[in-house]
């Protein structure tokens, strides 16, 4: 898979505590593939090939969040072989579902799971690769839009700056004519606080939209949120649609904090 | 309005009224004509045997939406909704009505002026490229059961797309061949002021045939030398004195039913000074900056255009997106966005609306429909708003005028973008 041509681009993929997920959306371009791969000289991809070649890189794809000590010296000796690095996913971008743990008890979750845990060495939480290295730019989305993922390889491929845009996940629902679900039948959905980049699926689906793209950088969490609460909806509801996939992220964060400050009694599936 | 004459003169003869000016003028016997209740399926097979694809309200989604109709048993028969701010519902109605709706999630304006389109292309031959605009033939369209409030949201699209040095080719072409059936309003939601923005609920003008429905049909009136040729050819009947009052009254009833007001006198100048009004951050921490005031609006014409390159990147096509002032991308210069700030994006649209729409257009860009009042999930309601806003022009001896409002360069809200 790889060329020998030095003159193009040397991509490399890393994968920290992750599903593996985004990077097969990589694979899955198949037809695309082909493409990039002439495109750029792909020094490393573990997940593609076991031809591994060291850094420096010009363009580092990162897919995972930071859960080890390992992982966050890894991810600065990446750095500082990295021209430009996107990270790609909930995970790396967020944290990922992982993060549920910063919320839970490390030391109980290690003992239930583990025969031996004193050999798992993990850190209490999960978080985005941007808490611990400047990053270029970030691709959201669990999973990562192929699409998305496609264009910004090539237009960094071509020396041009991607596009990524930040609208809600609402405008797509428009333009796509979906009909509200929140609005006509009253189901709690975060497409209004939600970046694009799904092209509005779930609201297509009938279901409201979890915020698997993360927040958008308007994002007025609290007021969607007291507008659930004022419509009906409970805690019950509104924490684990909150508190998922990009949970840790800090406009969703802090509103599922905010709702377990104002119900404290109430029902949490994921603190024990 | 015209329909003044509501009340205790039940004589057909209101009916007669002539009212609107230029196409909209409806004689005595225009009005006079009816289209039975079972014909309705004549009109809609006429028009699809003309070549027009004919689109009009269907369930759909739990709502009442645009799209394509082929036979009546496509239409909303016996179903009407329920609005209100932040809320829709679908609920049955106790007869079995067509038309017996008011005005839904959709607007014709994504027929007009879709929501995605490419407007250029873009080919790479050999050393140079080859450009070329999309030649496919648009669609033509008979919209069916158009709305007053809706064939004014089409003249000011018109004014915005066609009026001006620069022309829309999509939206010229696709309005160029649309036919305009009305029906006319016999109820209205709580988020309705048509009145107050003077465009309804009456039909009078702009249209090529309007009805208004009974329950055994149609009353029929033509707008335009096209519709008069379209209604020669249905089996119409001289109407009866008590369908016309019938007629009649269902108009009065969605007149009688709308209760929500905007009090439009000095409005331009009076949101103009008011452009550092600490409300504009009380409307902020509520509203969402999630845009789809702006899509559902029959008027909002934003859009980004956006080059998008195949793999190799040999062909380009350039398309065009609807796009909102909610949208912070949208005032992006220099890579940085100008309205940072919610309050700096509701000032926008709601000034846009109201007041400089005006500066530009020569009209308002509200038709008060109200779909942005039930459609914003948290309810934020510009009639509202522009009372609060009024209230405290007042209480502040009006504070500026126009002329000696700041600079709007003036920061507003919290820039927490
Ligand atoms: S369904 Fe959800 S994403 Fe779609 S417009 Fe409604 S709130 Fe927004
Ligand atoms: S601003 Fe609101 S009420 Fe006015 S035309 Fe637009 S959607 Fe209708
Ligand atoms: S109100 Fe906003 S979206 Fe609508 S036309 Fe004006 S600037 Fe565009
Ligand atoms: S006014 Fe309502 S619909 Fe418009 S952007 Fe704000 S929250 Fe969304």
């Amino acid at each position: 898979m790889t060329s020998a041509t030095s003159s193009k681009p040397r991509l490399a993929v890393f994968k920290f505590a992750s599903c593996d997920g985004c990077q097969l959306s990589l694979l899955d371009c198949e037809d695309e593939l082909l493409t990039v791969a002439g495109l750029v000289d792909i020094a490393m991809f573990p997940e593609a090939s076991s031809d591994m070649q060291p850094g420096p890189w010009d363009i580092v794809l990162v897919e995972g969040s930071i859960t080890t000590a390992h992982d966050a010296e890894r991810i600065q000796a990446v750095r500082r072989q990295a021209g430009t690095v996107v990270t790609i996913g909930a995970c790396a971008t967020a944290g990922g579902i992982q993060s549920l743990r910063n919320w839970g008890h490390h030391e109980e979750f290690l003992r239930c799971v583990y025969a031996r845990p004193e050999y798992i060495s993990s850190l209490a939480t999960s978080t985005a690769i941007a808490e611990h290295i400047p990053v270029d730019y970030e691709l959201r989305g669990c999973p990562v839009n192929r699409q998305q993922l496609l264009d910004v390889i090539l237009t960094l491929v071509a020396g041009r700056k991607p596009r990524l845009p930040v609208h809600s996940v609402c405008m797509d629902c428009k333009r796509r004519g979906t009909v509200c679900i929140e609005v006509a039948r009253g189901i709690p959905c975060l497409g209004p606080i939600t970046q694009t980049g799904c092209g509005a699926i779930c609201p297509s689906f009938d279901r409201g939209c979890y915020g698997c793209f993360g927040p958008a950088p308007q994002a007025n969490s609290q007021s969607l949120t007291d507008h659930f609460l004022n419509t009906g909806s409970t805690p019950d509801t509104l924490l684990p649609l909150l508190r998922n996939f990009n949970g840790a992220a800090k406009e969703f964060r802090e509103q599922s904090d905010r709702l377990e400050r104002m119900f404290p009694p109430g029902p949490n599936a994921f603190s024990d | 309005m015209s329909s003044s004459a509501a009340g205790s003169n039940t004589q057909p003869s209101t009916a007669h009224e002539a009212v609107g000016h230029g196409e909209g003028v409806i004689s005595e016997t225009e009005q006079a004509r009816f289209l039975p209740r079972a014909d309705l399926q004549i009109l809609i097979r006429l028009l699809r045997d003309d070549g027009f694809t004919v689109v009009g309200p269907k369930l759909d989604q739990s709502a009442i939406v645009y799209g394509e109709i082929t036979q009546v048993a496509d239409l909303p028969i016996g179903w009407t909704d329920q609005q209100q701010p932040g809320q829709y519902r679908l609920v049955p109605r106790n007869d079995d009505r067509m038309f017996g709706y008011v005005v839904g999630p959709h607007s014709w304006k994504q027929f007009l002026f879709p929501p995605s389109a490419i407007v250029a292309t873009a080919q790479r031959t050999g050393d140079s490229w080859r450009m070329s605009t999309p030649d496919e033939p648009s669609p033509r369209y008979a919209f069916l059961g158009v709305r007053a409030c809706e064939l004014a949201a089409i003249a000011v699209q018109d004014k915005v797309f066609l009026g001006g040095a620069y022309v829309d080719p999509i939206y010229q072409q696709r309005r160029a061949s649309v036919l305009l059936i009305a029906v006319n309003c016999t109820q209205a939601a709580s988020t309705c002021f048509c009145t107050s923005m003077k465009t309804g609920p009456r039909c009078k003008a702009g249209f090529d045939l309007a009805l208004t429905e009974i329950d055994s049909g149609f009353t029929l009136e033509t707008g335009s030398e096209r519709g008069r040729s379209l209604a020669l050819r249905l089996p119409l009947r001289e109407a009866q004195a008590a369908e016309l009052c019938d007629a009649e009254q269902g108009r009065e009833e969605a007149e009688r039913q709308i209760t929500k007001q905007m009090n439009t006198d000095g409005l331009h100048d009076l949101l103009l000074g008011q452009l550092r009004s600490p409300h504009w951050q009380t409307v902020a921490e509520r509203c969402l900056s999630c845009t789809n005031c702006t899509m559902v609006c029959p008027t909002c014409f934003c859009s980004t255009v956006t080059e998008v390159s195949d793999l190799t990147g040999d062909h380009v096509d350039r398309e065009r997106h609807w796009d909102s002032c909610f949208n912070m991308d949208i005032s992006r210069v220099n890579g940085v966005p100008v309205r940072d700030s919610v309050a700096s994006r509701y000032r926008q649209w709601l000034t846009h609306k109201l007041a400089t729409w005006q500066d530009q257009f020569g009209t308002s860009g509200c038709v008060g429909c109200g779909r942005c009042i039930t459609w914003c999930p948290p309810g934020i309601d510009l009639t509202q708003e522009v009372w609060t806003l009024q209230q405290l022009a007042r209480e502040s001896g009006h504070g500026l005028s126009h002329e000696e409002a700041p600079e709007q360069t003036v920061e507003i809200g919290s820039g927490e973008g």
